[in-house]
């Protein structure tokens, strides 16, 4: 059986499907915990399921205590043999709203894989800013408006926040390199306990993108340095994307409505001075640069 | 009348039901020739509508390889894209739906 | 028998229930309940069970739904605070139509924060889809955990069940309690056996969502089911009494018709009952009605009971702001067109302690028309200052 189906209703260049079949191709047949948000509405209507996989939405913020709550499940009926347990869930469900109940999950040390489907906003409500929405980034809660240029402060670091918890896998992914989904997602379930993977994900709504510009915009995210791919096993970096010619952010932006007014708005070059910095403490510190 | 489950628990890839064919304006049109059956388009695609298929035998040396191509499967084509822009050999490209051609006059 | 706390009565009849999750957070006065079951993990007695120690009730009341969907029997307890932060987890589990059983060690609402006793947390969950049934004593609440599973998990039922018993004044009274032995209960209750769960041989989609074209039949769907429900534990009810020589009653229990009946739940049913008792050997006609039963509402068995009554006197343990208590108006709701006169009395808000002689006084007052049917607050006179 598929374990992803065609039918869904994701919006036509969402990167959001990519990384889900992706990583159950890298993991086989699991158990799946989905918080509210883009891909349980374009998946998960009743007699309109497009998975083929045991597949669980409850809330918005609860996905991790969910899946918790399956493998312990599994441990007492002793039926662990039945398959992995896989969460995905949102930006601002992972980094805003279930923050508790992930740090609940890594701490108690579950035998779970959190994926974390990174599209940079809480787009099922119509592009609101999250916790992991970029700087300067527009949204429709933080407009670029006379005073504001959209985002105030920064993307938080939630791949430090699951090391903080001593994740023995630990790493980001794009849509952009599905093949590298896959392989991190099949890596990942090797380790016992907490792993969480982070994909960046385009959102051709919340973005301003059309379907075609997804991928290369996915892309030039970690070709600027912006969105590095890394990988952690037992707290040690053991693998980086290496950029070779590493892009200027502006290159990145410049693609997207959403971030179109830090280009016109009078405070918009220092935000994007800012990403650079940004881009280039990531190249400093991942050694990205070849 | 209308049957419900307790609990409204669904039935596996009922999806399947939802035909997402007719959504896009543009499809996508592989070049058959070009194609080189890397299977790029098959990973990205977001709707899970490509799939490679076998279209024939090639003599390599001594061995017979199998020649596959990246067949659509229009029915649940969206028509993002996506394959076109991540084709390695440029094989895919989009084209407008005739349906849609009659508005642009 | 054995005299016992009211946790550990708790405590007990779960372990012998055969739970295969357990999940809680502290908070007061329920934690001691959650403290004896996790020594009996540490002890190795409670089998295969996994007790978890969640981050918050929002974390426990989570894992435990993901723990009923995979088909495993869960346990929880909570109160106050801690109940109010499941309850978006708990209207999503009966709408899942999860089989969760829970304690509740009833205690008031902030603000003002206070730990003592009242029945606002639970009548807050009135609407959740989940059954709730209000112990008077310690034996009743050991007795009624077995139950709870096997009314929860009855096919025709398959909602969450809510064992409410009053914090303090029953969680940690000392009381004599026969503690059931573990071949009665397996006897009693049969391993669940769940309909449908999630697992990778049959891979199910749970928590769809529902468009406008169905959502509403889903609703009425668990409606059947707390309907339903009704019937299958008046069955469960008996065959306890049976299976433990102890009978409760039914949703209600009742004495003798009357002209004046007072309604009181929980462990305020005990002195009612005695007051009640005391009265009508003074030759007073006058009846008592312990509510057992909150959801489903036991309707019919009211009006039975009621027939022949011009009085009824409900003693609330809680309020709805703005309107009449809860109680109050489903008794109303279920007598309308009886003509009898409701009088609701409001006392024991906050751990309020609740005198023999305030019960007295107010039925005698009811009994001598001294007072109006309606709301009445058996609340200190006040003012509010601005300070
Ligand atoms: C408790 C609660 N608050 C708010 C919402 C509304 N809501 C549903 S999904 C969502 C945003 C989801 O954002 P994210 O987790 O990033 O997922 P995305 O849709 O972007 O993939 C919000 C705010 C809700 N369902 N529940
Ligand atoms: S709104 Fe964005 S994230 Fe949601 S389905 Fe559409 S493209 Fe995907
Ligand atoms: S256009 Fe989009 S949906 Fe259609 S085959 Fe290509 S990638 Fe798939
Ligand atoms: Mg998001």
């Amino acid at each position: 059986m598929k374990l992803f189906g065609s039918g869904h209703g994701a919006c036509p260049g969402c990167g959001l499907p990519i990384a889900v079949k992706n990583v159950l191709e890298g993991v086989g047949p699991c158990f799946v915990a989905n918080s509210t948000g883009c891909l349980e509405i374009i998946s998960s209507q009743y007699g309109k399921s497009a998975w083929g996989v045991p597949y669980i939405h409850s809330v918005f913020e609860n996905a991790a205590a969910v899946a918790a709550g399956i493998e312990v499940a599994l441990k007492a009926l002793r039926r662990t043999d039945e398959g992995p347990i896989v969460v995905f869930a949102g930006d601002g469900a992972t980094a805003d709203i279930g923050i508790g109940p992930l740090s609940g999950m890594f701490d108690r040390g579950h035998n779970v894989l959190y994926v974390c489907l990174d599209n940079e906003a809480y787009q099922n409500t119509g592009n609101q800013q999250s916790g992991l929405t970029p700087s300067g980034c527009y949204t429709t809660t933080t407009p670029a408006g006379k005073i504001m240029a959209g985002k105030q402060g920064q993307k938080k670091d939630m791949v430090a926040f699951a090391l903080a918890h001593k994740l023995p896998y630990v790493a980001t992914a794009s849509v952009a390199f599905p093949r590298d989904i896959k392989r991190k997602a099949k890596r990942a379930i090797e380790f016992k306990g907490p792993k969480y993977i982070q994909i960046h994900s385009p959102c051709v709504t919340g973005w301003g993108l059309n379907g075609k510009q997804a991928i290369p915009v996915a892309r030039l995210a970690v070709e600027t340095g912006l969105y590095p791919l890394v990988e952690y096993e037992n707290g040690e970096l053991v693998r980086v994307k290496k950029v070779k010619e590493r892009k200027p952010v502006e290159e990145y932006l410049k693609q997207q409505k959403r971030f179109r007014h830090l280009f016109k708005h009078p405070k918009g070059h220092e935000v994007v001075e800012e990403l650079q910095k940004i881009a280039d403490g990531n190249a400093l510190k991942f050694g990205l640069d070849i | 009348m209308i049957r419900i489950t307790p609990g409204a628990v669904s039935k596996p890839l009922e999806s399947l039901k939802v035909k997402t064919g007719d959504w896009g304006a543009e499809y996508p049109v592989i070049e058959e020739e070009k194609c080189i059956g890397c299977g790029e388009c098959e990973i990205f695609c977001p709707d899970l509508c490509i799939e490679l298929i076998e279209a024939g035998m090639e003599k390599k040396g001594e061995k017979e390889k199998i020649i596959r191509v990246a067949k659509v499967n229009y029915e649940y084509c969206k028509g993002c894209g996506t394959c076109s822009v991540v084709c390695p050999a440029e094989a895919i490209k989009m084209e407008l739906k005739d349906i849609y051609r009659g508005e642009l006059k | 028998m054995k005299v016992v706390r009211g946790f550990y009565s708790v405590a007990y009849s779960v372990r012998l229930c055969r739970p295969d999750v357990i999940c809680a957070y502290p908070i007061t006065p329920q934690t001691e309940i959650v403290e004896r079951l996790a020594e009996m993990y540490a002890n190795g007695e409670l089998g295969n069970c996994e007790y978890v120690t969640a981050e918050s009730e929002f974390g426990a009341a989570s894992i435990l739904v993901g723990a009923s969907a995979t088909g495993a029997r869960t346990f929880t307890a909570t109160c106050s605070q801690g109940l109010i932060l499941m309850s978006e987890v708990l209207w999503n589990a009966s709408g899942m139509r999860l089989p969760i059983v829970l304690v509740n060690a009833n205690r008031s609402l902030s603000a003002p924060l206070s730990i003592w006793n009242d029945h606002q947390d639970s009548m807050a969950m009135r609407d959740a889809g989940i059954i709730q049934v209000y112990a008077e004593s310690n034996q009743e609440v050991h007795d009624m955990i077995p139950q709870a599973y096997k009314v929860a998990e009855d096919r025709r039922v398959m909602l969450p069940f809510m064992v409410c018993m009053d914090g303090y004044k029953l969680t940690h009274a000392y009381e004599p309690v026969d503690l059931l032995d573990q071949e009665i209960v397996d006897g009693f209750l049969p391993a669940y056996d769940p309909p449908v769960k999630l697992t990778t041989k049959k891979p199910l989609t749970f928590g769809s969502y529902a468009t406008p074209d169905c959502y509403m039949e889903f609703r009425v769907a668990m409606h059947d089911a707390m309907d339903r429900a009704r019937k299958v534990m008046d069955n469960v009810f008996q065959e306890w009494a049976e299976v433990s020589g102890r009978d409760w009653g039914g949703h209600i229990s009742n004495g003798e018709e009357a002209e004046t009946c007072v309604i009181a739940m929980g462990s305020l049913a005990g002195l009612v009952r005695n007051v009640v008792e005391e009265l009508r050997k003074e030759g007073k006609s006058v009846s008592f009605i312990k509510l057992r039963t909150f959801r489903p509402f036991p309707a019919e068995e009211l009006r039975k009971a009621l027939t022949g009554a011009s009085k009824v006197i409900v003693f609330e343990r809680s309020l709805s702001l703005g309107s009449e208590p809860p109680v109050t108006l489903d008794v109303k709701s279920a007598i309308q067109k009886m003509g009898i006169d409701v009088y609701s009395v409001v006392v024991g808000l906050g751990g309020r302690d609740v005198p023999r002689e305030l019960v007295k006084s107010t039925i005698q007052e009811v009994l001598e028309d001294r007072v109006k049917p309606g709301l009445h607050f058996k609340a200190k006179q006040f003012e509010e200052v601005i300070p």
